[in-house]
């Protein structure tokens, strides 16, 4: 059979061209690479190349025709055994050939409705219908009594970070911490102290300040399966290295098909400290969980620095962990077990209430938790939530707080537009919709970069007055 | 201390090849020759979507360079990949697969022509961000370190990619760090669009490590034997502890950019010289002819059974169902 010469599409959005010039006439030999044509379309003039070599037996579509289809044959070519004689039978044949795209997606009534935002109308309730969220379905099923304990010591945050790591260093080889300073300064705000003398250099080590490319070396790294602890000195200056957590760490798992995975953690401060200016002061956990691929943590007290960074290290997906300057140096209790270790997508409830729900990750939580006392003094009752993991988010235990509540306050540092409340407050509106009583607020930071006043910076933060007026207001109190 | 820079000669590498060896440099230069030429006429049926960089007239490079290494060794690169994938040794009916989108691709039709990759071929992508490979490929070699593996990680990059910041930051760590990486740098001339003259401040690419103490070569890409030579060095150096090595490649790509590139920016005569007379698979062809190594039918028997190679690869890229809808959802994290 002689071969068929398509019209060729230059890009998946050509549909027709124009074939300008034959190179080639009828007779000629070819070879494969020859230049035989070439065909316009309103971007540019192509050349068309011969793939297989042999003969131009029949030029079917004549120099300067003007609009043909992709996928048309344009000539055959005949094989070295071939003559003229073999064309006899495809002449009739050479009007364009149909769409030769691969088979049509025709299965798409049976694809899962993924991004649509509307919840089944026949579900019965909110949970249910939170349930067959795809989106959600992790976590939804995932709620289980946490783990008690007798024994506890008062640690604070920075110890308790710091002993997650050296235990986790203890139990598996493969686990190192880099970042700069991590060394010798022993961490610029201290939390990697002593582990340089327990674990040397090998596996604590100083970099450069260099932020992108050791973010690609310790991601690249972990592709191998090695388990870095990345320190970044705050998570502003992770903006150098953003790339490397989206498009690398996040993606390549799904990009090869399941065949590298990136067990890796990015840690460091995340927000504002104190008067440090608008360079050094924002929030990223919106950043960071708008991306499948990833999980976000955002703890509060030293038990959940400690839980949540020992379970951040031994999960094998690439984990962002949002810390708190300010928070480094405030003392919780820390149950005093080995085996202490907290869930990733479970959030807590830290003070249980009936009038409304608070919701916070991080220093917020603090915050919220003096907002509910002060509530408490004038007659609300309010649940306060901590996050601790902002993706995958506990949806579940939102929605069944609100079930409860009916009402609804979001609490975060970072600036309202697509924030971490702006989806809660989505995911509610999806989810638990009927058991509103009144609109979701949001307290969030204010729309400005970070002042460097002392005054400025207080207006622009988020402050436990903004909470308890917030809930008043959802309480129409 | 050892140079840091070195300009060889770019004229044929003086070692011997075996004839072996010269078949098997043919057959690979030629299976990737075919292959891209076979995925060009894919996509302009419309069954390769997206972008499709292909790597035709730069085949001399990763076959030679793969002949200096081990399978133990591990390979990373940008999104002008197919060639090293087939160089590594993997399946091309997969990685044609992958092209067209379908679940017999490397990545489930999940990557495309830009993302495959082989963890057991030691293939680490295929990587769309110009540069973003190379902290990876360095990072690979600091895993081989870390775990005390006697390993190098070729870490390929383009021309256009010698510019951007995380290949000195690269550079500066895997110095500091004496980390087993050979940086080799693909330079086709042109970055997308842009020469190299209009790019690059200084235009010998071997020397962009000389502030770190990287030594540096120029080698003719377009000779397999010189190729291999120089990767040969390149992986001693590696394997000695002395820490990284660059390469600079000297090649040509004979297409666009991508599928939709009429490469206006460079004379028809550029190209033709080239093809005439550096063409990478004929001056191997030449060395085995003169060299009475194989004759005219020989070779011709070479062709048809890459060819068939490559046609039995695209009937499997074409009848490969698209990936199940379940697929959508898969992959995106490993259950904890």
């Amino acid at each position: 059979m002689p071969i068929e010469v398509l019209m060729p599409a230059l890009s998946p959005t050509m549909t027709e061209g124009t074939l300008a010039k034959w190179t080639v006439k009828e007779g000629d030999t070819v070879a494969s690479g020859d230049v035989i044509a070439e065909i316009e379309t309103d971007k540019a003039t192509m050349e068309v190349e011969a793939v297989d070599e042999g003969t131009i037996g029949k030029i079917v579509i004549a120099e300067g025709t003007e609009n043909v289809a992709v996928n048309a044959v344009i000539a055959y070519i005949l094989e070295e055994d071939e003559d003229a004689s073999a064309l006899d039978n495809v002449s009739a044949s050479s009007a364009p050939k149909a769409d030769a795209a691969p088979a049509e997606a025709k299965e798409e009534e049976k694809a899962p409705a993924s991004s649509s935002n509307a919840a089944p109308v026949a579900a019965s309730g909110a949970i249910e219908r939170a349930e067959q969220d795809p989106r959600a379905m992790s976590v939804m099923n995932a709620t289980q009594d946490e783990k008690t304990y007798t024994s506890f010591k008062t640690q604070t945050v920075r110890e308790a970070l710091r002993d997650a790591m050296a235990e986790e260093m203890r139990a598996d080889e493969n686990v190192y911490v880099m970042g700069e300073e991590v060394a010798q300064y022993q961490g610029a705000y201290k939390v990697t102290q002593g582990l340089l003398d327990e674990f040397g250099d090998k596996r604590v080590v100083d970099t450069p300040i260099t932020e992108h490319g050791f973010t690609g070396l310790a991601t690249g790294s972990a592709f191998m399966g090695l388990k870095p602890v990345l320190e970044f000195m705050t998570f502003n200056f992770a903006m150098q290295a953003i790339d490397q957590i989206i498009n690398s760490a996040a993606k390549t798992l799904y990009m090869s098909g399941g065949q590298l995975g990136c067990p890796i953690v990015f840690r460091g401060p995340n927000g504002a400290a104190s008067r440090v200016g608008a360079q050094h002061s924002q929030c990223y956990a919106s950043w960071y969980a708008h991306c499948p691929g990833l999980k976000v943590v955002a703890p509060w007290s030293a038990a959940d620095a400690k839980g949540l960074l020992k379970a951040a290290i031994r999960d094998p997906n690439p984990i962002v962990f949002l810390e708190n300057e300010i928070l480094y140096g405030q003392s919780f209790e820390v149950p005093d077990d080995e085996d202490f270790v907290l869930p990733i997508g479970q959030a807590k409830i830290e003070r249980e209430g009936t009038d409304v729900t608070i919701v916070a990750f991080s220093i917020m939580v603090g915050k919220a938790l003096k907002a509910a006392e002060q509530l408490a003094e004038q007659g609300i009752s309010a649940e306060v939530i901590n996050l601790r993991t902002i993706r995958p988010l506990d949806v579940n235990t939102i929605v069944r707080s609100v079930m409860k509540t009916n009402r609804l306050v979001t609490c975060e540092e970072g600036w309202h537009f697509a924030g971490i409340g702006a989806e809660i407050a989505s995911v509610i509106m999806e989810h638990a919709f009927d058991y509103l009583d009144a609109p979701v607020a949001r307290v969030t930071g204010e729309d400005v970069p970070m002042p460097y006043a002392a005054n400025l910076e207080v207006l622009a933060l988020p402050q436990e007055q903004h909470i308890v007026d917030a809930a008043k207001a959802v309480c129409y109190r | 201390m050892a140079t840091t820079k070195r300009k060889r000669a770019t004229t044929r590498a003086d070692n011997q090849a075996s004839s072996d060896d010269l078949l098997k440099y043919y057959r690979e230069m030629l299976l990737i020759r075919r292959f891209e030429e076979k995925a060009g006429q894919l996509y302009g049926m419309g069954l390769i979507g997206g972008f499709c960089h292909l790597y035709i007239g730069q085949e001399a490079v990763v076959v030679g360079m793969q002949a200096a290494i081990t399978g133990d060794d591990g390979v990373i690169t940008s999104y002008r990949d197919h060639g090293h994938m087939l160089a590594c040794g993997m399946d091309p009916a997969g990685v044609m697969a992958e092209l067209t989108g379908r679940e017999g691709g490397y990545s489930h039709g999940k990557g495309g022509s830009m993302h495959m990759f082989s963890k057991e071929k030691n293939f680490y992508g295929g990587h769309g961000i110009v540069g973003g490979q190379v902290s990876l490929g360095t990072g690979i070699a600091f895993n081989y370190k870390y775990r005390g593996q006697d390993r190098v990680c070729l870490t390929y990059l383009g021309d256009g990619a010698v510019n951007q910041g995380q290949v000195y930051e690269s550079f500066n760590m895997a110095a500091l760090w004496k980390l087993p990486v050979i940086y080799c740098i693909e330079n086709n001339q042109y970055a997308m669009g842009t020469s190299a003259q209009r790019h690059s401040a200084s235009p010998d690419l071997y020397e962009r490590g000389s502030a770190y103490g990287i030594p540096g070569e120029q080698v003719d890409g377009m000779d397999v034997l010189a190729v291999k030579d120089a990767g040969e060095r390149a992986v001693a150096h590696c394997r000695e502890g002395k820490g990284p090595y660059i390469l600079e490649l000297k090649t040509y790509r004979y297409r666009g950019h991508s599928m939709s590139d009429p490469a206006k920016y460079r004379t028809k005569d550029e190209l033709d010289k080239m093809r005439k007379e550096h063409d990478p698979i004929d001056m191997v062809k030449k060395l085995l002819i003169d060299g009475d190594i194989i004759d005219e039918a020989g070779l011709k028997d070479i062709d048809k059974d890459v060819k068939a190679e490559v046609a039995k690869a695209a009937e499997f890229a074409q009848n490969s169902p698209e990936p199940d809808v379940s697929e959508l959802f898969t992959d995106i994290l490993i259950d904890a």
